[in-house]
């Protein structure tokens, strides 16, 4: 990694969160973005954190209480009359 | 949020004894609450217990909740809470505050420099990449797991996870990219021998 006289890889790390989720003030995101354009390592690190953030949340986990479980769940807390399917 | 298809049940209702209406609020809250139990406590009877102790706590003290937060933060804040116990039972060497610190000394700076984002999805999310997503998400220490699951996995804001989990939104952010760069160097160690491998096959 290179040293940056306005930002450095520590400093790029450090903000690397926030950066991927939009909430770096602009002067930062400048800044940032001024050391990536000069530092390969930074944007191997910046694509695939983003990348692993992306295969987390795709696609969308939905795995559902199985049918049982939810029974059981009911019945202990007395609410069996209500233990209609789901709509 | 989670669950945005279901209305926030009524607070009111729920206070008054409404008896539907809690019965609403389980199969609205129920998934999330579940998921969090499988990913923290890594298998289904674990999670159930999670499940169902989540719900009797919320039942027992809900006269006592303010609405200060939302009934899923709430909610969120009763389940981490019963994850951590159980891990602590399982594993009564643990000290619930070493779980709570997550080694923060530990070194942030990345070694892994192969650039595998521009693998294709179907490949990355094969079966097999799947098993190791999952794999190490179950390795993150668990309180940035905790983080991690409801800030990336479940969606929650920065504000309702700190919430949740009665830290600081500082300390949500610092753990969240603790999580992030410990799960990239783990990934960039798997991918980066595909890449290695499927270079030598060129």
């Amino acid at each position: 990694m290179t040293d940056h006289p306005h930002m450095n890889c520590e400093a790029l790390l450090g903000s690397l969160s926030e950066y991927i989720d939009g909430e770096l003030s602009p002067d930062l995101c400048h800044e940032l973005e001024k050391h990536l354009a000069g530092c390969e390592n930074c944007r191997v690190v910046l694509n695939t954190t983003q990348r692993t953030i992306d295969l987390v949340q795709a696609p969308v986990e939905s795995v559902p209480v199985p049918e049982d479980v939810r029974e059981r769940l009911f019945k202990r807390l007395n609410l069996d009359d209500y233990l209609k399917p789901k709509a | 949020m989670v669950n945005p298809t279901a209305q926030e049940p009524s607070l009111e209702r729920l206070r008054a004894g409404d008896r539907a209406e809690f019965a609403r609020l389980v199969d609205a809250y129920s998934a999330p609450i579940y998921r969090l139990g499988l990913r923290m406590l890594g298998n289904a009877q674990d999670a159930e217990d999670v499940l169902q102790n989540t719900f009797m706590s919320a039942l027992t003290h809900l006269s006592e909740f303010e609405g200060r937060s939302s009934v899923a933060t709430w909610l969120y804040r009763i389940a981490a809470n019963e994850a951590l116990m159980s891990i602590r039972r399982k594993r009564p060497e643990v000290h619930i505050e070493d779980l709570q610190t997550g080694d923060p000394e530990a070194d942030l700076t990345p070694a892994s420099f192969a650039d595998w984002s521009s693998l294709p999805e179907d490949e990355l999310l094969s079966e097999e990449g799947r098993k190791y997503l999952d794999l190490a998400i179950a390795s993150l220490p668990e309180t940035l797991r905790l983080v991690f699951i409801m800030r990336d996995i479940e969606g929650l804001s920065i504000k309702e996870t700190a919430d949740a989990l009665g830290l600081t939104e500082t300390n949500v952010k610092t753990r969240l990219l603790r999580a992030r760069l410990h799960l990239r160097e783990r990934l960039s160690t798997y991918y980066g021998e595909r890449l290695i491998r499927e270079e030598k096959n060129d």
